[in-house]
């Protein structure tokens, strides 16, 4: 019995003492204390985000970054994260949250012990923050994706779009706005809308279809992860690299290949260090003196300023596009 | 000789040790023990540590669980264990949620949220003791069954707009900075103490725990007991799972996911048998404090998740791993001097 005794006191003294020597630095300094609590800990998208949060501190100057979030993507790991934050007394918190409703109570209690509170990438509910960033909003993917397709085709032709299921909201709502915007885009004839309902085969075989149907095809708009690569494999399997161009919404990690062999020259989806950094330049500025008003606007660095709408979220920026020149810096990134 | 008997022979003492000897050599005086240099090195380490607010902040890394870990102590003691509490938790906060968009109030809500717990408990209880199937593998289906119950209610979606009466359980304060859940833990600390070891129902768990059969010989109504256990933590699954539904103010059946291994950690780390037959609740009352404030001081010091979830797993082997060790030391050590 005093053998085990002693050995257990003995590793816990040593452990304790040990990961608390580590620490023992991170607790000084009048910087301003900024945390950036993420989903999981792990996730390339989230570490990302973290360089950019890095570029912002070093550039403001007087910010220390706290990188947080729990292990596996639950709001509770997500709660104790924040009320150990709360606990330190961190001046600022942004958060993207697991649940945009569970994490509300604790952070309610942030914000009132004097803690600035905003949400970015996936957002909290109005009450659980000063402010929500979104990476983009609506009518900016709807011009992108269109976009995207006409800069490729400088003589215009014939599109068509491969969509997710045909309920799907975020898409029919991006379609909807490519719509209102497609007549600054004279030379592109949009022919046709599939549905690849997000499946890989269903989405393959649809753009299979459109290439049947439609021999002039100029270029295939997907707005969804899984349609894209799905239809940029369709035209590589037809032989029409180079003829058709695929585009729209997608990840670099599963989109390199089919940069590389042309069969897509560009797609677009946010960019997560540019998304971190101006998160981090919002919660900075609100937690020294700004304020986000319902028609106001907050200033976030290199990045411009952001307008405040009347739910207090804004829109960082278009899609960033992804091409040849920078597609092999991301593609391990998320 | 020594052979033969050297592992199966235990030495009779001439005399039991001194009381006080018991009380400073027991697992429990070593949790405390270890407790209190947490509590001192957490001091020394974070300068945030020690304030009132934030201690009782605290103290909700563990409350929840340990209401679960009283009754998963009294059921790993008889020899079964639960794996589907967390399930339990999920499938009482959807029910929960579900009567709010029907109107119904606090008291209704809990109400219907311990009629659930008790049936799950129940389900559990009879699929043991009545078709004599191991408690390992029936609630590893049953926690499927619960937690999927909740995401064909849910999908993606949420339940909120609970009544706000019904927040106290998570988020109340009964008197200054003391939480109505820390008393609760309190109440159900002492509770749990009384019935494990001041009643015969208490020794009676002991009992099927260390030999079933003796205790069926001996007149014990061993599956009615089983069941009544298994009943026992459907009802502080469902109280947690109050508990917890208030803390968030909202439910998605995503709640409490993974919490049944936190709380068997609890449990074994207070010095619970896994096997069965031995454990007390003093020990697993100071394993959940332990837990908590080691959790707590380590999200001070902004220790990632990753890290806390590995020391907790080295923490957990080697506590069932050092007695064996020690056993193994002694017999080598015993052998040798023969």
């Amino acid at each position: 019995m005093s053998i085990l005794k002693k050995t257990l006191v003995k590793r816990l003294l040593l452990t304790t003492a040990v990961s608390a020597a580590l620490m023992m630095n991170a607790a000084q300094a009048e910087n301003k204390r900024i945390a950036l609590v993420v989903k999981g800990l792990g996730i390339g998208f989230f570490e990302a985000a973290v360089k950019g949060a890095e570029e912002a501190a070093k550039e403001i100057g007087d910010v220390e970054i706290i990188y947080t979030g729990p292990t596996d993507t639950t709001a509770e790991g997500q709660i104790e994260v924040i009320n150990s934050l709360i606990a330190q007394k961190v001046d600022a918190i942004a958060i993207s949250a697991n649940d945009k409703d569970a994490v509300v109570p604790a952070l309610k209690k942030a914000m009132k012990r004097g803690i600035t509170v905003i949400s970015w990438d996936s957002g909290v509910a109005i009450e659980g923050r000063q402010f929500h960033l979104n990476p983009s909003s609506n009518p900016l993917i709807g011009n992108m994706i269109i976009k995207l397709a006409a800069d490729d085709l400088p003589e215009g032709g014939d599109v068509a779009i491969l969509s997710a299921g045909a309920t799907s909201t975020n898409q029919n709502t991006w379609i909807a706005e490519m719509n209102k915007v497609k007549d600054h885009y004279p030379n592109i004839n949009i022919v046709s809308t599939v549905y690849g309902d997000d499946l890989s085969d269903k989405s393959y075989r649809e753009a299979q279809g459109l290439m049947k149907s439609h021999p002039n095809l100029k270029a295939i708009i997907s707005p969804t992860s899984v349609g894209i690569v799905a239809a940029a494999q369709a035209v590589t399997d037809a032989g029409k690299v180079g003829e058709i161009n695929v585009t729209g919404l997608g990840l670099p990690s599963e989109m390199a290949g089919h940069i590389a062999s042309g069969a897509s020259k560009s797609f677009a989806i946010w960019n997560p260090i540019d998304l971190g950094y101006a998160a981090t330049t919002i919660a900075y500025n609100l937690a020294t003196g700004a304020t986000a008003e319902a028609g106001g606007s907050i200033a976030m660095g290199r990045m411009g300023e952001v307008e405040v709408n009347d739910d207090l979220e804004g829109a960082m920026a278009d899609p960033f596009i992804y091409n040849s020149s920078n597609i092999d810096d991301f593609k391990y990134i998320f | 000789m020594s052979e033969i008997n050297q592992y199966t022979a235990r030495d009779i003492p001439e005399r039991l040790s001194s009381p006080f000897k018991r009380v400073v050599s027991s697992w429990e005086a070593l949790l405390l023990l270890v407790a209190i240099l947490i509590f001192f090195i957490n001091t020394q380490a974070t300068p945030y540590f020690l304030d009132w607010w934030n201690l009782s902040d605290a103290t909700f890394n563990f409350t929840e669980k340990a209401f679960i870990a009283f009754a998963m102590a009294l059921l790993v003691i008889s020899g079964e264990i639960d794996l589907s509490v967390a399930a339990i938790i999920a499938l009482v906060s959807t029910a929960m949620g579900f009567a709010v968009q029907l109107g119904y109030d606090t008291p209704a809500l809990v109400a219907i949220a311990l009629v659930v717990g008790l049936a799950c408990g129940a389900i559990n209880g009879l699929l043991v003791t009545g078709l004599g199937l191991p408690s390992i593998v029936v609630t590893i289906g049953t926690m499927s069954l619960f937690r999927g119950i909740s995401y064909i209610i849910l999908g993606d979606q949420s339940y909120k707009d609970y009544p706000e009466s019904f927040l106290f359980f998570g988020q109340g304060y009964v008197w200054s900075t003391v939480t109505f859940e820390l008393l609760l833990f309190v109440i159900f600390a002492i509770v749990y103490y009384v019935l494990l070891h001041r009643t015969n129902f208490g020794r009676a768990v002991y009992v099927i725990g260390n030999n079933p059969t003796a205790a069926v010989f001996s007149g014990l109504r061993v599956e009615r007991i089983k069941f009544l256990l298994f009943l026992l933590t459907g009802i502080m699954s469902a109280i947690a799972a109050i508990c917890l539904t208030s803390r968030l103010g909202s439910t998605r059946p995503s709640i409490g996911l993974g919490l049944e291994l936190e709380i068997i950690t609890m449990v074994v780390l207070g010095g619970v048998n896994i096997l069965g037959g031995s454990g007390t609740i003093p020990g697993v009352a100071l394993a959940a404090i332990v837990m908590g404030m080691l959790i707590f001081g380590f999200g001070l010091l902004n220790v990632p998740g990753i890290v806390m979830s590995i020391f907790i797993g080295l923490l957990l082997i080697g506590v069932i791993a050092l007695p064996k060790i020690a056993s193994n030391l002694k017999n080598y050590y015993l052998e040798r001097k023969a």
